[in-house]
């Protein structure tokens, strides 16, 4: 698996990627509809409007912070709340400065009307099927962009039911469903392997996050452990390269 | 009437339309701001692998935590999968044997 100067393939669009893109994100879709749900029903305990639900989940598009945003929703808005919800949205999603980071070897030569939607819809799973199949040696933008949609198209629906539903919806936990996102995660550290010296960088990552975790409150676990595990890991690689 | 009269008045009839936006312009900023920053800074080779080593470390350091944090269950949960995806290289079976192992684990009374 020793490839240290694979040929760089220009980016390109095919119609077969779609249905790639299509496929390696499937193994989300159960948990996408149960996450889906629970902050459309969030949004409807939280009080907000059917066009309000909506129109957030179109444009702010992140579960995680909208969850930890409603759960602490007020009924009468101040400056001060308003500053609270969008630092609180903002720290949840701060690893997204992350994949966007990334994305740049995918989406540096494409044009700003692709670039927009694809970093604007961004999420977590988009971004690992669409870096797991780039270490795979996958360049067509295609699968990026349908795993993208796939997920706003079934996030959008998703919410709306749970928002119509509202306290009908039940606890994920109940189908192991809450574990469904943590175990594709992991799953896709399996494509990712490339050999032992990577590994020892996600081991520095996992640590280092568990020792944040006791630190600092919130989600910054993964902010400092993803920094240090890619920078030990690269720095490791980087000898590696050299050596060979 | 003074400012502050002025943003209450606005605050209660606009705020849930100023606070969605403010977090879809929040979470805009963080997915296209890296994009942003590596057009500006010129790409060498160790910068190069620190980011080939960047989605694998953004699991470990989401996942260890959160697993540890369940207990049991969410750890047998993520070997078998592992185990299976490491044998069968398909990542749907994996997911789908990983979630049946904790389905089985927090149903036997332990």
């Amino acid at each position: 698996m020793l490839e240290p100067a694979r040929p760089e393939v220009e980016p390109y669009w095919s119609a077969a990627g779609w249905w790639v893109g299509l496929r390696l994100s499937l193994p989300i879709l159960a948990s996408l509809v149960l996450f889906g749900l629970a902050v459309g029903a969030a949004g409807a305990r939280a009080g907000l409007s059917f066009v309000e639900n909506l129109a957030m989940n179109v444009v702010v598009f992140a579960g995680v912070s909208q969850m930890v945003a409603l759960e602490i929703w007020p009924q009468t808005f101040t400056w001060s709340t308003v500053a609270t919800l969008t630092l609180i949205t903002a720290v949840v999603n701060s690893r997204m400065f992350l994949a966007s980071a990334s994305m740049h070897v995918w989406l540096a030569r494409a044009p700003a009307w692709q670039t927009v939607p694809l970093l604007y819809y961004l999420t977590d799973t988009s971004w690992l099927v669409s870096m797991r199949y780039r270490a795979e040696g996958g360049r067509d933008l295609a699968v990026c962009a349908a795993s993208t949609l796939f997920i706003v198209v079934v996030w959008l629906a998703m919410t709306v039911v749970g928002y119509l539903l509202g306290a009908r919806v039940g606890n994920p936990r109940t189908y192991g469903l809450d574990l469904v996102m943590p175990v594709f995660f992991v799953v896709m550290l399996v494509p990712l392997w490339n050999g032992p010296r990577r590994a020892v960088g996600w081991a520095i990552a996992g640590f280092v996050a568990l020792a944040t975790e006791r630190l600092l409150p919130g989600w910054w676990f993964i902010i400092v452990g993803a920094v240090a595990g890619a920078v030990a890991g690269g720095l490791l690689e980087e000898r590696r390269q050299v050596a060979l | 009437m003074s400012a502050t009269d002025m943003s209450a008045i606005s605050l209660q009839s606009h705020g849930v339309w100023i606070t969605i936006a403010a977090m879809a312009a929040a979470t805009f900023a963080l997915r296209a701001g890296g994009f942003l920053l590596m057009r500006r800074v010129s790409m060498t080779p160790r910068l190069r692998a620190m980011l080939d080593a960047l989605p694998g470390a953004v699991i470990a350091a989401t996942v260890l935590p959160l697993v540890l944090r369940d207990g049991v269950s969410a750890v047998l949960a993520v070997g078998v999968a592992l185990a299976v995806m490491a044998a069968s290289r398909n990542d749907f079976l994996a997911v789908v044997c990983g979630i049946g192992a904790v389905v089985l684990a927090r149903a036997l009374p332990v």
